[in-house]
């Protein structure tokens, strides 16, 4: 048995979880309508491959096949709607999803497994989970055949399954892990298999779960799997706590866990995995709570990605009366949802519907009488009562200074706060303002520093051709001297007229080696006018919008274009 | 349906500002009690008055700022400042210094800093402070404990008390006298073992002075019961007992003439336990973090000691505690705690 240990703070909510243990994982009828949120944000928007009135069957691919995280069909019907729609999301903003409605056959398309996975290459499992759209499912939906990839490019020597589950009401975990143990087994297989077969394997999962617990131990007793059970803590299912508890090391600021040698997956994921590559069945569907006080019925099901979430709450006997809040995810770090309409995604491990005893409004916030309590459930060692100070003033630099941004929104430190101080909201409001203003920074340093750029090259171009001014005045004035000394001889002004002459075309001769030089600097102006061009292209095609993307190739179209004019002229000059 | 609960967590424990305060008025129940025995009803007089006028002081500046008074009241952190000064401030003093130092700790030391939370000083050490420096006669008499009244004569009752407090009358002779830490301070030509010899404050006592010991001992117990409840950390309490005791037993000397007292005295005299874990635990003007807090209250050990056995005042608590919450936004801002993953500042020349 491994060594355990513990992370700093934490708290002890009331787990709520029996209430939807009573019953074995649900099936759900088909709903008339799915819809397909097309916003993923580690990738952006994802692209179609399918147009309004196309007859799709489940299991089709609806996005294109380079993206990370692909979105298919969950069921057969035909694609009536390609419309932005509210999607659960904190900020309550819309996106475009794809609306099927469903032909309720459910016809599947060809399924290509592959049950002698061994007989693949890490790279080609990969890739087959990177077409099933698998993502993490504990939260982030990080893509999992980029997170794979990383972890075989970083020699990964220990794979984590995250079987923690630590939010309260969620039971989707462990459910699936009571009826699904086997297959979780062979997914774990599966990701030794697409990284590295000798990569040591754990197993965490709280001990609120004795029989979840207990099917993994029968399950892995032949294998070197390895499941350790540790106390229950919120929050223990964090990724960076998880690797606390189990390894002991803490995953440095800025880094990844494959920094340090681990792979950290759900096991939600996992079997989300085995399923794409043995069964050939992308990730269409997830195990979802729905629970709470407002529902007659508290369950787990299978349900399908798309499916809306006031669906399942009308399964389940929802008493709009009753509650006091939609909430996608659990009490701790859900969301709220401002509709019901809003589909299931991914990561939708739960719906929580809470009526007002559960949960009941939130009480007017009080002054902060920096108590602490706060600072000692803490799992990442921050001071929030500073934070909160400091956020209130806006003190960015401050906040930088108390590691705002190590915070990972547990929540912790609202839940213990005595004055009902909205704490995490505060933090996450800071976040996104100081993360502005340093983007608006960054584009006033660059419109500075072109600024400063030209107005550097006018002085030079004013200060050159000063001095050619003074040199031409310099000769002519010599060459007036001379002809007055000739005048003297000849005592005729045509002479010096002639003289002037000759010195001009002089001059002109001169020039060509003075215009190579000029067309040489154009050039390489020109050049790096080319790769600030491209430099900013990327960055569009990195963070921005579509338009920005346009516009910036059209500046680098036409900044080569220039390079190229140059190019030639140059090569005239020189062949003259 | 939709309520105004926007942003997670959206649920959480059910124990606000006001409970806390509540436990802080419950724990100091039993050093009222056992002051109360050894000294009168001057005490409860004391609490009674400072009660009425920190609780309308704090709801007039609350209506003057336009504040809701009575979500504020609720927090009853008024209260709180209330007994801790009633606590402090001798039994039989006139009305009219707890009444001055009631509206002052209020008013001044926290209202017009902001409020509750934002006053960077103890407002109960702010008020004591400003009577014990204004009216140094009244504030330097103590009651004499209950056992060792002379034959015959006993505290006044409830009513005499109250007349007392109200200027009609003046106490016997003989029911005022020294404090253990006044002996002290004042006996210079005695050594330690004359001193415990000769006075009944100490010959009678069993470590630290009649009456003296029991009230501080009754203090430690409530304040390890809200230790226990989590109110606060064991660190500026344990950090400030242990320096003090350091101190005094760096400079134990056995005893001599010049000694200033030992550290059972100077643990389980004077406001030592009523400060420990009532006063230097109040968060508001206290260090953050832990680290912090321990060098906070080392400090406030340090300082007491220093002031007690070469100052001017023969107790000191109030004093180091105000020199303290000084000193804790520079502490605050060194002692910032290592954050989830980060990793000490790599020198430069192992980035070479």
């Amino acid at each position: 048995m491994s060594k355990l240990w513990t992370i700093p703070g934490g708290i002890y909510p009331a787990d709520q979880k029996s209430q939807s243990q009573a019953q074995a994982i649900g099936s759900l009828p088909l709903p008339d309508k799915l819809l397909i949120p097309l916003y993923d944000h580690h990738t952006g928007e994802l692209k179609l491959t399918v147009a309004v009135g196309d007859k799709v069957k489940k299991g089709q691919r609806l996005t294109g096949l380079n993206q990370v995280s692909a979105q298919h069909a969950p069921t057969s019907g035909w694609i009536s709607a390609i419309e932005p729609r509210l999607i659960a999301h904190p900020s309550g903003m819309t996106a475009l999803c794809i609306e099927i409605t469903t032909d309720k056959k459910d016809q599947w398309i060809d399924q290509i497994g592959y049950p002698d996975y061994y007989n693949l290459s890490g790279a080609q499992i990969r890739e087959v989970i990177a077409k099933a759209g698998v993502v993490g499912m504990g939260g982030a939906g990080y893509p999992t055949a980029k997170k794979l990839h990383q972890a075989a490019e970083a020699h990964v020597d220990t794979i984590i399954i995250n079987a923690t589950e630590c939010e309260p009401y969620i039971t989707a975990d462990d459910m699936l892990i009571r009826e699904h143990a086997e297959e979780i087994i062979q997914g774990i297989d599966i990701v030794r298999q697409a990284i590295n077969v000798k990569t040591k394997v754990i197993i965490g999962i709280e001990n609120n779960k004795p029989e979840a617990i207990a099917i993994l131990k029968q399950q892995t007793k032949h294998t070197d799997i390895e499941v350790l059970s540790f106390p229950t803590k919120y929050p223990s299912g964090g990724e960076k706590q998880l690797i606390q508890i189990v390894s002991g090391n803490q995953v440095p600021r800025d880094k990844r866990p494959t920094d340090i040698g681990i792979l950290c997956l759900n096991s939600a994921t996992i079997f989300a995995i085995k399923r794409a590559v043995i069964n050939g069945e992308p990730l269409i569907s997830r195990v979802t709570t729905v629970t709470g006080g407002a529902c007659t019925i508290n369950r787990n099901y299978h349900t399908l990605i798309g499916t809306p979430v006031e669906f399942l709450l009308r399964h389940n006997g929802f008493d709009n009366e009753k509650c006091s809040g939609l909430i996608m995810g659990g009490p701790m770090m859900g969301i709220n949802l401002s509709s019901a309409t809003v589909p299931i995604n991914k990561t939708s491990a739960c719906i929580l519907a809470p009526d007002h005893y559960e949960m009941p409004e939130r009480q007017a916030e009080q002054a902060c009488i920096r108590c602490g309590l706060c600072e000692d459930v803490c799992p990442a060692s921050l001071l929030p009562q500073q934070l909160l100070w400091y956020a209130k003033a806006e003190n960015h630099e401050r906040l930088e200074a108390h590691n705002l941004f190590d915070c990972i929104e547990c929540g912790a430190c609202a839940y213990v706060c005595p004055s009902n101080i909205p704490l995490v909201h505060y933090y996450r409001n800071s976040k996104g303002s100081i993360l502005n203003a340093n983007r608006e920074k960054v584009v006033s340093d660059q419109a500075k520093q072109r600024f400063e750029f030209r107005k550097a090259r006018l002085l030079n171009a004013e200060q050159a051709r000063k001095e050619k001014r003074q040199s031409r005045q310099l000769m002519m004035e010599a060459t007036a001297a001379e002809l007055t000394n000739d005048g003297q001889n000849t005592g005729t002004d045509a002479a010096a007229i002639i003289k002037a002459a000759q010195l001009r075309v002089l001059n002109k001769q001169a020039s060509p080696q003075k215009k190579i030089a000029q067309l040489e600097r154009t050039l390489l102006s020109a050049q790096k006018r080319v790769e600030e061009a491209q430099q900013r292209l990327n960055e569009a095609i990195a963070s921005g919008s579509a338009e920005q993307q346009a516009q910036q190739r059209a500046s680098l179209e036409s900044a080569r274009q220039k390079q190229v004019k140059t190019q030639q002229r140059l090569a005239e000059m020189k062949a003259q | 349906m939709m309520s105004s609960r926007k942003s997670s967590p959206h649920t959480r424990r059910r124990q606000d500002t006001g409970e806390i305060m509540q436990l802080v008025l419950l724990a100091t129940l039993p050093g009222m009690f056992v002051l109360t025995y050894h000294f009168g009803w001057g005490i409860l007089i004391n609490v009674a008055i400072a009660s009425l006028c920190c609780v309308s002081a704090e709801a007039t500046i609350l209506a003057l700022r336009n504040r809701p008074a009575q979500t504020y009241l609720r927090d009853y952190s008024a209260l709180v400042t209330a007994v801790l000064l009633g606590l402090a401030l001798p039994p039989l003093v006139p009305w009219w210094v707890v009444m001055v130092a009631s509206i002052f700790s209020i008013v001044v030391a926290k209202q017009l800093y902001g409020g509750l939370g934002s006053n960077p000083f103890n407002p109960a050490m702010v008020g004591y402070v400003v009577v014990l420096i204004s009216f140094p006669i009244e504030m330097t008499t103590w009651v004499t404990p209950v056992s060792l009244l002379p034959e015959g004569s006993y505290h006044p009752s409830l009513w005499q008390s109250i007349v007392i407090v109200f200027g009609q009358a003046t106490p016997v002779d003989g029911i005022t006298g020294a404090t253990p830490l006044d002996l002290f301070k004042h006996d210079n030509g005695l050594l330690v073992s004359q001193i415990y010899q000769q006075n009944a404050l100490f010959n009678q006592a069993s470590f630290a002075g009649v009456g003296w010991e029991w009230a501080n001992f009754a203090f430690l117990i409530g304040g390890v019961a809200l230790m226990k409840k989590g109110i606060f950390t064991w660190h500026a309490p344990g950090a400030m007992l242990l320096s003090l005791a350091l101190m005094s037993l760096l400079f134990w000397d056995e005893g001599s003439s010049e000694s200033p007292g030992s550290p059972l005295l100077h643990l389980f005299s004077g406001a030592t336990m009523l400060g420990a874990f009532f006063i230097i635990t109040d968060p508001v003007s206290s260090a953050t973090s832990q680290r912090g807090r321990l060098i906070y209250g080392a400090l406030i050990g340090i300082l007491i000691y220093v002031i007690r056995a070469w100052g001017h005042y023969p107790d000191a608590v109030a004093f180091a505690i105000l020199l303290g919450n000084l000193s804790a936004p520079l502490l605050d801002r060194y002692t910032i705690p290592r954050a989830y993953g980060q990793v000490r500042a790599v020198k430069l020349e192992e980035n070479k």
